[in-house]
């Protein structure tokens, strides 16, 4: 009960990138409020949402537990274009063999700060975790990712991965990553890359020498860029939804 | 169709071009030969408007405009090809893609209606036959992955497609094996040897215009148009070299 009372604050290391002013003013409950999800051994479960622009223009914290069975299958792909305050919160337990699949895009302008938390437990041998995560930001927004990585003294095998790119679109727009692996066990695989960066000025003229206009190819690249964590939505008619949603975000750009 | 005149341009705060004039009328190719640093891809990076390259001095006209006042896109949309020396890679955008959304931008800017995806693939399967080009190439991503020799091919069906009406080819035969030397030579024969059309082709060897024969050859150094003449002037300079020939 004492976890219920208390709010986080920026101090805490899970926490140092959000909105401190949000959270000082938030109601405990609903900050310390985790959703479950049991996804059965040998099942596959998924959650596709968008956190759009139009709602929770104050902020909005969303925190999901799962726990998948022996060789299951959990799957989220999620953007985030809300504000002021948006985060999304992923900790994943995974027995053997089993799978966790995550793509998440933040995008927003303003002074939004936008963020995707993961704790991807492999506490047993031969799971496999892959992450996406693409952010574009502008104005003075802030995009991050904070994924955690444990895996345990016996889950030998463990194949996990954990890719984070952030567009900057202008001058005062942030981007913060933290990747953090706890490996106690000695065979496994553990990948991570981070790069934050401007939209591709090669390509942007290169586009342009082709007749492209700059606001069309900035779409382009953007769709490129962000489709990366898409890609392993297998429904196509899905995975074409979830890019035009959240390309739909961009013309609220004001760059 | 293109006139260049006293044109000046500086990269940073170097002075790159030097009064450099020159002439293109349709139906005429031309190249431009020159030593290493003399502003040949200077000159074709201020035709195309790249960032970065700033004109101080002179002025291009082309096809009765004042080119240096357009937008890179829209002197694209006049009819303004840039062949690169490096094309670019561009990562998660397929040929396809790229080539449609750039063709009908440029049918969008001259009043003209989009192709739908099943015209656009009935040129492009047009366009990539003539230059002896595989269809898988186009569903890939942009120069990305290709061989030096493929990527200039790839520049040829960009050519084939958006059917400029001027192309500016900037060492389109550097990096090329014979073979692929030859696909090109015949790439910018069929597409742009024609009455109403323009080429200016910058090279360093006289190879490529054993397959492109020019009407006129310039050679650049130190920023200007140095000496003039027809074919026989890269014959020149391919065995005397351009110190003999610009001294």
């Amino acid at each position: 009960m004492a976890e219920a009372a208390t709010l986080p604050t920026t101090r805490d290391e899970d926490w140092r990138y959000s909105d401190g002013e949000y959270l000082a003013a938030s109601n405990p409950d609903v900050i310390n409020h985790w959703r479950t999800i049991e996804v059965p051994a040998g099942e596959t479960r998924s959650e596709h949402s968008m956190h759009g622009s139009g709602e929770a223009s104050d902020g909005m914290v969303d925190r999901l537990r799962v726990h998948v069975g022996k060789g299951g299958r959990f799957e989220a792909f999620k953007t985030i274009a809300a504000g002021r305050y948006a985060r999304v919160e992923i900790e994943v337990t995974l027995e053997e063999g089993a799978h966790f699949e995550f793509g998440g895009v933040t995008l927003g302008g303003g002074d939004k700060v936008q963020e995707f938390v993961t704790c991807t437990k492999h506490s047993h041998p031969n799971a496999t975790s892959n992450q996406v995560v693409r952010a574009v930001q502008w104005g003075q927004s802030t995009g991050n990712f904070l994924g955690r990585i444990e895996v345990a003294r016996d889950a030998q095998k463990t194949d996990a991965a954990q890719n984070f790119r952030a567009i900057l679109l202008e001058k005062g727009a942030t981007a913060n990553t933290k990747p953090e692996l706890e490996i106690f066990a000695d065979d496994v695989l553990c990948a991570h890359g981070a790069a934050i960066g401007q939209l591709d000025e090669q390509a942007s003229y290169y586009m342009a020498a082709r007749g492209i206009p700059p606001e069309i190819a900035r779409k382009l690249l953007i769709q490129a860029f962000v489709g990366d964590a898409f890609e392993a939505i297998e429904d196509e008619a899905t995975r074409e939804r979830m890019l035009e949603r959240t390309l739909s975000e961009l013309d609220q750009a004001t760059v | 169709m293109l006139k260049i005149t006293n044109l000046h341009a500086n990269v940073g705060d170097t002075q790159i071009l030097k009064g450099l004039s020159l002439e293109v009328n349709a139906g005429e190719i031309h190249a431009i030969m020159g030593p290493n640093g003399a502003g040949k891809s200077t000159l074709s990076y201020v035709l195309g408007g790249r960032p970065g390259y700033e004109v101080t001095e002179g002025s291009v006209e082309f096809m009765g405009q004042d080119l240096l006042d357009l937008e890179p896109h829209e002197r694209a949309a006049t009819g303004l090809f840039l062949g690169f020396q490096y094309p670019v890679e561009i990562p998660g955008v397929s040929n396809v893609q790229f080539l449609r959304e750039a063709l009908n931008a440029q049918r969008a800017s001259r009043g003209e209606e989009a192709l739908s995806g099943g015209e656009f693939l009935k040129l492009a399967r047009e366009k990539a036959a003539l230059l002896k080009l595989d269809m898988e190439m186009l569903k890939r991503q942009v120069n990305v992955g290709f061989s030096g020799g493929e990527k200039k091919r790839s520049e040829m069906v960009q050519m084939g497609i958006l059917d400029p009406k001027f192309a500016v080819l900037d060492e389109t035969d550097s990096g090329l094996d014979i073979d692929a030397l030859r696909v090109v030579g015949d790439g910018i024969n069929a597409i742009m040897r024609a009455p109403a059309k323009g080429v200016l082709l910058i090279t360093h060897y006289q190879r490529l215009l054993d397959y492109v024969k020019p009407d006129k050859v310039h050679v650049l150094a130190k920023g200007r148009i140095v000496t003039s003449g027809g074919p026989e002037l890269a014959m020149q300079l391919e065995s005397e070299g351009y110190e003999a020939v610009v001294a």
